[in-house]
């Protein structure tokens, strides 16, 4: 199993979520949160005073699949959530010791 | 509709006995219409306009709570009803008397020789037993005059949010509201010297907001700026919580303002007066669209985007600046005066900070600057006013405010402090000096 942690831009998020479930993917966990990366943030004006706006809003995703799927994720979510332009976002793949459904009992593979 | 459709010849068939009674016996007994008339609209006029300005106690409460951060937007509610309650009550104990002594001068033209709270006329009073039954009821005049006093104590609390201590600064607006203000205001609408000196302010610009923002200005300058407003000389700037709150606000003020300059025609009894009234409201409106739209365009052109929180100083800027002469000016003079008042703001507001002095919403531009180009302006479309005594007039009342306010803030500094704790100021103010929240449901940001 693997765990896909990815951000991406808030506006991408439902037609990642489409393409994933569309290629299989039955669940994973949303968040919204703040970063930077190479973008590093820009700058606006409020009452006439510039300020820096550092940590730019973006939303994470975290997907646990079978590890012969994992490729096949990476690649949808990159294709989907691309614009081109700076401030994509980024993905990473970490294993995944072990699985559990709360309701059942299950693990590993039968868990997601 | 239908109800209405089946009320109407019901209300038909109660109204035509009562007329042909009326036709009968002649008009009641104590009844003279063609000099009742006056007291009548006069006092009508008076309420009406004093319960659009008292409307604007919750314009003030709305701007500034949207312009403060979540943590504070509590104890920017309470500070708002409490200053509008106790003007109510200290310009009845002391400011109406002082303010409009009626030619009872303890000395000419300065101070009252009036001292103790203003008391109404009797219920049911007649026209023989009416204070002026030329004129208006007492009531109705003291009701007006009232939330003027209470506009002023506004003015203050938005520039002193989200550091200042509650009691404190509820003290200072007792003493605004019970001698600031009144003693001032007499100058010149209760004919003192200022009046007699020829200086014209319609409904205050001077009066009333200048007033405001030069005790705004003593305080905020003594009271210092928040935590983290300025930082290795430049300014960070602290973004309001609510935006929508701060628009709604700035539309009850724009409302409440028709009150405040309409109503200061003082008399509405007359074809001549009422279409006067007409004349101010068409000038207030249209002053307030010009100082929105030039903000609109000189924040466009200055920042690369608009600010909305400026547009909506600058519709303020253009009440303010239209007030001190709100009937003279042709409906495109109107437009023009607030429009610089207007530009004025956008170009004033980063000016200030550049001062250090913290200002939150903005009330020194809107109120304190925009309240002297006011002033000045009327000797643009009013042949009575020289530039000289208008000028004459803002020094005066300006010396008098901060010196006044200053000396008040000071001691309560001593006495008490006015400042909270940096602690409590980082957590916010709701907790700390009132232990709840505006918000309580949504995490801090």
């Amino acid at each position: 199993m693997k765990l896909i942690i990815a951000t991406i831009k808030p506006f991408k998020l439902e037609e990642v979520r489409e393409a994933l479930t569309g290629i299989g993917v039955r669940g994973m966990m949303v968040t919204e949160i703040k970063g930077f990366g190479s973008q590093s943030g820009h700058t606006e004006i409020y009452r006439g005073a510039e300020y820096a706006v550092n940590f730019v809003p973006k939303i994470k995703l975290e997907i646990v699949v079978a590890a012969s799927m994992a490729d096949q994720v990476v690649e949808t979510i990159t294709k989907t959530a691309q614009t081109g332009k700076i401030g994509d976002g980024k993905i990473f793949v970490l294993d995944v010791a072990q699985a559990v459904r709360v309701r059942t009992g299950e693990t590993d593979a039968d868990a997601i | 509709m239908k109800l209405l459709k089946t009320l109407a010849p019901a209300a038909a068939l109660i109204a035509l006995p009562s007329l042909g009674l009326a036709q009968d016996e002649g008009p009641a007994p104590g009844v003279n219409a063609s000099t009742d008339t006056v007291f009548i609209f006069n006092s009508l006029l008076f309420l009406i306009g004093g319960f659009l300005v008292m409307w604007m106690a919750a314009g003030f409460a709305m701007l500034e709570a949207g312009l403060v951060r979540s943590k504070n937007v509590a104890m920017q509610c309470m500070k708002n009803v409490a200053l509008f309650s106790l003007a109510a009550i200290f310009y009845y104990l002391i400011g109406y008397n002082l303010m409009y002594p009626l030619g009872t001068w303890a000395s000419e033209g300065i101070i009252s020789g009036v001292w103790g709270p203003a008391v109404l006329e009797v219920v049911g009073v007649t026209a023989e037993g009416a204070d002026d039954y030329g004129y208006a009821s007492t009531g109705s005049d003291f009701f007006f005059q009232l939330m003027f006093c209470a506009t002023t104590a506004s003015i203050v609390s938005g520039t002193l949010a989200e550091r200042i201590k509650l009691w404190p600064f509820l003290i200072f607006v007792i003493v605004l509201t019970s001698i600031i203000y009144p003693l001032q205001a007499s100058w010149k609408w209760g004919g003192g010297f200022l009046d007699a000196a020829g200086f014209l302010d319609f409904a205050g610009s001077t009066v009333v907001h200048s007033v405001g923002g030069w005790a705004a200005l003593t305080g905020a300058i003594i009271l210092g700026p928040r935590i983290g407003k300025f930082k290795d000389g430049t300014v960070i700037p602290i973004p309001g919580s609510n935006l929508t709150l701060a628009t709604l606000g700035t539309f009850i003020l724009w409302l409440g303002w028709f009150g405040f300059n309409g109503a200061s025609q003082l008399a509405m009894g007359t074809v001549g007066d009422v279409a006067d009234v007409s004349r101010i409201f068409a000038n207030t409106n249209t002053a307030a669209a010009g100082g929105a739209i030039a903000a609109l365009i000189v924040s466009q052109v200055m920042f690369k985007k608009p600010d909305l929180t400026m547009v909506l100083n600058g519709a303020l800027a253009g009440l303010v600046s239209i007030t001190a002469e709100p009937l003279t000016p042709s409906l495109g003079a109107a437009t023009i005066i607030g429009a610089i008042g207007g530009i004025i703001v956008v170009f004033a507001i980063p000016a200030i900070d550049k001062m250090k002095i913290d200002d939150v919403v903005g009330a020194i531009p809107v109120h304190l600057i925009c309240g002297i180009w006011g002033t000045i302006a009327v000797v643009f479309t009013n042949g009575d006013a020289s530039l000289g005594t208008q000028l004459y007039g803002i020094v005066v009342v300006g010396i008098f405010t901060v010196v006044t306010s200053a000396v008040v803030w000071f001691i309560l500094k001593l006495v008490m402090g006015i400042r909270v704790s940096e602690e409590e100021e980082i957590a916010g103010l709701d907790m700390g000096e009132l232990g709840m929240e505006a918000y309580p449901e949504f995490s801090k940001g």
